[in-house]
Order: C-alpha cells, then structure tokens, then sequence
C-alpha cells in the first residue's frame, strides 16, 4: 500500500511538472563535446562559444546574420587616428544577481585574460589592444598600462597598438566578454560554479552534467529579457553525428551542429530545406614543407598544387559540395577585396593543368625515371582519409609516390610544429573577419606556418597592411601579400569550409552565416 | 575474513603505486602534449599554461608534486574539462556508470545463466542450438554496430523508446544502452555455463543422485547449478570491471554522462591527470571486485573454504 502511495504521488508529482513545463519553451541543441569551462577567458571551441555567447555580452554583440551590433555599449566614438575607441554603457544593465555591469567590469575583465596567471589560450585574439601582448608574455608586469581604462561608470575607453579594422567586430568575441569582478574576486577559480556563476547575457547556466548537458535558463535581468522566446536551453554532449540525426529524427533534437556527410543526400530527399550547409570562413589546405628539398622548389609545389582535382573533392568525395579553393582568404570576408586573388591557373581544364604539372615536374628533374617520394600526413578522420587517398591517386598520374600517413590530432599538430612534414593536411577557421586573420598564416615569423614558407616581400606587405589606416589601401597591399603567396604556392588551398547544421523546421531565427554563430536570443519555437 | 579482506586490499598499494609511476612516465613519452591543437598558441600563452600546470617544471619534480597530491588524495586537475578536478569528474560520472553498469551486469547474469542452463540441459538439440544463436548473435554484432541498429529500430521506427541520453534516468531511457552493453557478456556468460552445466552433469555425484531416484528437476537445481556457477563467477569480476570502465562506446552513441569515456578520451587529449586517475580507479574497481569473487567462491566452494 506504501509503495502504491508513492508511486501514485510520484505519478501526480510527474504530471504536475509536465503541465507547468508544457508553458516553458525549451531548445534542444546538439553540442557535440563538453564544454571546457563556462568561462569565457578559458574556451575556445564553438561548441563553448554557443553556450558561453548566450551567458555573457560583450561591448558589442552578434545580430541574427552575425553581424556585429550594440551589445553592452549602447554607442561608441572612434577617434581620427583609429587608435582610441570610448565606449557608452546601455542604461541600467545588470548581472544575473541584480549587480549593475560597469566599465570596471570590463577593465577587470580585459586585464584578467591578459594576466599570465590566468592561463588563457585565445588571449592572444584581443592583443590589438595596447600593451596586451608585452603584459600576456609578462614582459610587463603592471596589469594597469593594459589600453582599458573606465573614465567613469559608464564610460570605458580602449586605446589600441595600431589602427586595426576589425576591432568592433573582434569586441564580439569571448575573449572581450566582461566577468563580474565582484564574483570573481569573492570566489576565485570557482566562480564560475553553477552555484555561483553570475552572467549579463540573455542566459545563465543552470544545470551541467559533464558528458550529458548544460541547460541554461533565461536571465531576468537582462536588457532585451521580454524578447526572449526561448526559456531555457538544453547543449547535449554527443560527438557520434548519426545518432545525433537519430534523435533529431525522433524529436529530442531541434538543431544539429553537425552531420554525416553520406546522410547529406537522404537529408535533402526527406527533410526538405531542413540540413543547412552555408559559406564558411575557413580553409581546408595542404602544407608544403618549403625549408627541405624537394618542397622548396616552388614548380614542384605549384605542380602538385595544379594536379589537385578540386572540382571533384567537395562534390563527390565529401559530398556537401565544398566550394574549391583557389585562393587562400575565403570569399565574402570584410575590409578585403571583392574577389580573393585566385591562382593564374585556377579557370584551366582539369587536363591542361595535369600537362602543366607534368611540364613542371620535369623541368625540376623529376619524371617517371627519378619519381618523387613524398610523404603525405594527416590527423586520423575519416573524410581526411578520403581525401588524402584521392589526391594522392591525383598525383600518382604525375609520377608522384606518396606514402600517407596519420596520426590522432595532438600528435599530427605536435610534429607540424616541429618541421616534421613534407605534406601536411591542415585547416582555419577565421576568428575574425577580416582577411589578415588567414593571411598572418604565411607570415615566417609565425607558429601556425607549418610549411616554413618564407617570403620578405610577403611579410613586409602584412607589415605595412597593419600600419595602414585606409582601409581600400590596406585591403590592396593584402591582396598584393595574397598575390605573392599562392603566385609562389606558398601552400595548396584545397575548399572553403561550409557550415552544416540540421534544423527543425519548428525553429526561426536560425540563419546561416558565414561564422556559424546563432544566438538563442533571436529564436523561437513553435509547437 | 575480514582480517583477509583488509590484508588484501591493503597489499595492493605498493602495486597501485608502481602502476602509477609507470603510467605517468609512459604518458610523457608519448608525442604530442594537452596543448597540441589544430591552432597553434603562441609561444607565451603555451608558456602561460605550462607555468599554470606546472608542466614547466622538470618530470622528477612533476611526479612527486603528483604523488604527493594523490597521497592527500587529490587527483589533480583536467586539462580538458578545466571547471573541474579530477576527483570531481569521476565522482560526477560514477553514479551514472554504477547504474548503467549495474543493470547490464544483472541482466547479464540473469540471461546469461538461464540460456546457459537451457543450452546445456538441450544440449545439441534445437532448444541449444536456437538459444546460442540467439546469444552468439549479440556476441557477434559489436556494439558500435548494435546500438545505431536498436535505435533506429526502438526509437527511430517504432519511437517505443528514447533514442539517446540519460533523460530522467527512467527504465526507458536505460532499456537500450543496457542491453547493448550487457550483450557480449550475456553470450559469455551462457557459453561458459553451458560447458559448465553439461560437464558437471556427467559426474559422478550426478549419477549417484540419479542412481538414488531423485527427479531430473531436483538433480539440476540442487545438485547441479551451484557447482556449474563457479566458471561463471570467475568470469564475473572481469566483466564487472569492463562494464565500469568500458563503455566508451555506449555512451559515446547515446550520449550518457559516466566515466566510460574517459578512459580513451583522457589519453587521446593527452590530459595527464586524468588518465591517471582513471588508472587509479580501474585498480581500485579491480582489486575490490577480485576481493569480492574471492569471498562469493567461498561461499559457494567448500574446497576453497577449508583452506
């Protein structure tokens, strides 16, 4: 009789939850990995990014096209140099504890994320601001001459290195998110607990179950709280994408962040207009080690270059159509050109350029009697494997012998660093719009060129873009870095990345765009 | 027994602790380290994290900074999972691991030992061989292969039952990653109390109970069963200890919090910390569920229990 009792009362107490949250609107979203942290100062993924950018708000914000927009600042001046933004506060705003958000938050903020102490791996991103990069190396010790500064409560003034472009666009990123110092500073590292997380964008996390979920819930105090359509949102961990497209088919997801390409088709035929594949600011690309025969030989890096098909690579072999890359910034990228600078050879038949391939092999001394020997790398994934089988039978037909081989991410990475390659598969996704953030790649003096290519030139027109003000003239002077570059074949672009997200045809306020970022805020849910 | 059960479990520290520093040292040699990523940080950031961690320091002062935590019994914290230690994450994970876990290795057993005895009682007759089908095929399909098919099928098709995550940890939510997880033991286990029961029916004792007039059915359930367990039970620990810590793979497809994952994961992301926590906790869940076989088989052995 007990056990009847409270298995009745647990049934009442069942219904009674369900009928209260068939009011709350919940989104149901494929994450992919866990989360990091929830501190904006710690992640960088874009998986942190959509749970981390519906918790916090930066000076500026994203529209729903990703557009940067008035966020935390209502309005900005920027002076005639370029070098000094100032920065007016919205009236009003608050953190999730009903503390109001002042410039000293955001001064505390910028100068915690350039702190050595904190550790942060995406500092580097806002390092256009005067003395970021001396103060995160700890060659300056004084956290105060960081170019933040709060004139009073409301008004925050930034001064910068160097005039730099993209600056408004970069204040939407996490690494310019403001955290509150009084929580901070009361609770240290654990601030960010769900206990004690304290947020001044449209959401607050919750709930976060390491492995299964974060569900964040709509913030009160927010400025734009009664244009929230979504109550609460659930961010599922769940890196196996067919069984992420098996529950969206069953209803328990509303949005994909990912699918299986070979599903991509069936999608289509059966969800009509609901996988979304858009323009990506990224590349997908082949280093060549330049600093080592027989790879410092530009003819012979033009000539494997050329032989690649990639007319056929996101058609075929990926399956999503992955626009082919001639150039090595993405088009539709801001402050740039209208048309990224496409090799010379780019419009030939795919059979005029394999004989000019063959002409440049030779001229190099190579042919069917002296076969080149190259070994191409990989991080281990299935779509890198396919590609990297199909580019090698490409430049089989050239009297090329590649050996491929792979290696899981952190070793493949590790060795790239080390000038361990002759051909190495890598890839970018732009943190920022604009075309330096690809460009800085190729620069010799630079980690990530993983090919060793080095070109005075190509360095000094970077050098000179940065110190340029114009912005049409800047864009020239990349485009002339750009020419130099893919003229000396400096790498070989492969695609431009596309976006892949599945979506409920229950969901608005989802629109692709070239960063892939979607924020809550500008969605809704019908039944 | 007590007194041998704390002997034993005591015993196993000078092991835990070799264990430890040979992983520990093993895991440095491995190329790549936790801040290899696709972007490239620049030198002072990586600089930065190393300092953070203490990665800068040299190895020897490294590992005992390590041992000297794990001896006050904190496990150091995740480079992955930054918002939390360790300690943390595997105390989070194991709930969820215990209960999934638990119910495969019931269900299991249960399975297991009765189309074991089916088997063995038909032996080569239809009812054994429609039975070790039926089992061998679950053995057969791996579970990667298994799980997409069940939810495709129950969740997809049917939609009887949830195709993925924890929910609200109800039966319905178990039902597939339980069976999926617990299919290759069911067939281990029914093979191993197959051969068992159909050896132990050809004894002596058997036909002396047989001899005396006493019906099949109490030959089998008092004579038979208990003696045929003991292969089963041996195999028990074992698969207990797998059911803890792998089922990477269930959870990895229905998306379940558990420690499952972490035991590839945390090697793969080079997160140092973590994989020797696991290391640790995969000892510990060893030597007690060995402790555990060892005092069930004196139960059910006598030869064991004179000695």
């Amino acid at each position: 009789m007990k056990k009847f009792l409270l298995s009745a009362f647990a049934v009442a107490a069942f219904t009674l939850s369900g009928a209260l949250n068939a009011q709350a609107v919940t989104l149901h979203v494929h994450n992919e990995s866990d989360p990091a942290s929830l501190d904006p100062h710690k992640v960088s993924g874009d998986w942190e990014n959509r749970i981390v950018g519906d918790m916090f708000e930066g000076l500026l914000t994203e529209d729903v096209d990703a557009k940067p927009v008035p966020g935390q600042a209502k309005s900005w001046e920027i002076s005639d140099d370029g070098l000094t933004y100032t920065f007016h506060l919205r009236d009003g705003i608050k953190w999730s504890d009903g503390a109001p958000v002042t410039a000293d938050d955001f001064v505390f903020a910028f100068r915690r994320i350039m702190d050595p102490a904190t550790a942060s791996s995406y500092a580097y991103l806002q390092y256009p601001i005067k003395n970021a990069e001396p103060i995160n190396s700890g060659e300056v010790k004084d956290l105060t001459q960081l170019g933040v500064e709060a004139v009073d409560e409301t008004t925050l003034k930034i001064t910068l290195e160097s005039p730099t472009p993209y600056f408004l666009g970069a204040l939407t990123h996490y690494t310019a998110y403001p955290v509150p110092k009084h929580v901070v500073e009361d609770k240290g590292a654990d601030w960010i607990k769900i206990e004690n997380i304290v947020t001044n964008g449209p959401y607050k996390a919750i709930e976060w179950v390491p492995g299964s979920h974060v569900k964040t819930e709509k913030n009160p105090e927010y400025y734009d709280f009664d244009n929230l359509k979504i109550d609460n949102v659930v961010f599922y961990v769940l890196e196996d994408a067919s069984a992420a497209l098996k529950r969206y088919r069953a209803g328990e997801f509303d949005i994909l962040t990912e699918f299986p390409s070979d599903q991509y088709q069936w999608l289509q035929e059966n969800h009509p207009g609901e996988a979304r594949v858009a323009p990506f600011a990224g590349l997908y690309y082949y280093v060549m080690n330049s600093s080592k025969p027989p790879l410092d030989d530009a003819r012979i890096r033009q000539a494997l270059s050329m032989a690649i098909n990639r007319e056929v690579i996101g058609p075929q072999i990926l399956g999503t159509g992955e626009p082919a890359a001639y150039s090595w910034v993405p088009p539709g990228m801001n402050n740039y050109v209208d048309t990224p600078y496409n090799a010379e050879w780019a419009d030939l038949d795919y059979s005029a350029k394999v004989e000019k391939a063959k002409e440049l092999i030779a001229e190099a001394g190579y042919g069917p009697d002296k076969p080149l020997e190259i070994q191409l790398r990989y991080n281990t994934n299935e779509n890198h494997k396919r590609i990297a089988v199909a580019i090698s039978a490409m430049w089989k037909v050239l009297g090329v012998n590649i050996t491929l081989f792979n290696a899981e991410t952190k070793v493949h990475y590790a060795e790239l660093k080390k000038g361990q390659l002759e051909i190495a598969r890598a890839g970018w996704l732009a943190d920022y719009n604009d075309p330096v953030n690809l460009l800085q790649l190729l620069r010799s003096d630079i980690g990530d060129n993983y090919g060793r290519w080095k070109s005075e030139e190509f360095d000094a027109l970077l050098a000179e873009a940065k110190t340029t003000q114009d912005l049409k003239a800047r864009a020239e002077l990349l485009y002339k870095a750009e020419k130099v570059a893919i003229d000396d074949s400096a790498a070989a672009p492969i695609y431009y990345y596309l976006s892949r997200n599945v979506v409920s045809p229950k969901i608005s306020g989802f629109n692709s765009n070239t960063f892939d970022i979607h924020r809550t805020r500008w969605m809704s849910k019908s039944e | 027994m007590l007194g041998f059960a704390i002997r034993r479990l005591l015993s196993t520290i000078p092991v835990l602790f070799i264990a430890l520093t040979i992983c520990f040292f093993i895991l440095r040699l491995a190329p790549g380290g936790p801040f290899d990523e696709e972007r490239s940080l620049p030198e002072n950031v990586l600089a930065n994290l190393q300092a953070h961690y203490h990665l800068d320091k040299p190895l020897i002062e490294q590992y005992f900074r390590y041992i000297g935590s794990v001896v006050r019994g904190d496990l150091g914290p995740s480079f992955t999972t930054e918002d939390f230690t360790v300690a943390e994450l595997i105390a989070l994970g194991l709930p969820y691991t215990l209960i999934l876990g638990g119910s495969a290795f019931i269900l299991a057993i249960l399975f297991g030992v009765a189309s074991g005895i089916i088997s063995g009682l038909y032996q080569n007759r239809s009812a054994d061989y429609v039975t070790s089908a039926t089992v061998m095929t679950g053995l057969i399909i791996p579970s990667f292969l298994m799980a997409p098919i069940l939810q495709l099928v129950f969740g997809v098709q049917l939609e009887w039952l949830p195709v993925g995550g924890w929910g609200d940890g109800s039966i319905a939510y178990l039902t597939l990653p339980v069976i999926v997880l617990s299919l290759t033991h069911i067939a281990r286990i029914s093979r191993l109390m197959r051969g068992s029961l159909i050896e132990t029916m050809s004894a002596n004792y058997i036909r002396t109970a047989r001899s005396k007039g006493i019906g099949e059915k109490l030959v089998v359930l008092r004579h038979a069963i208990k003696p045929a367990l003991l292969p089963v039970l041996s195999y028990l620990g074992p698969a207990a200890g797998y059911l803890l810590t792998g089922s990477l793979v269930v959870e990895t497809i229905f998306g379940l919090p558990g420690i499952g994952r972490y035991f590839i994961n945390a090697a793969l992301s080079r997160d140092y910390g973590m994989v020797l926590g696991t290391v640790i906790f995969y000892m510990v869940v060893i030597v007690i569920l060995n402790l555990l076989v060892d005092l069930a088989y004196a139960y059910l052995d006598p030869k064991v229990r004179v000695r």
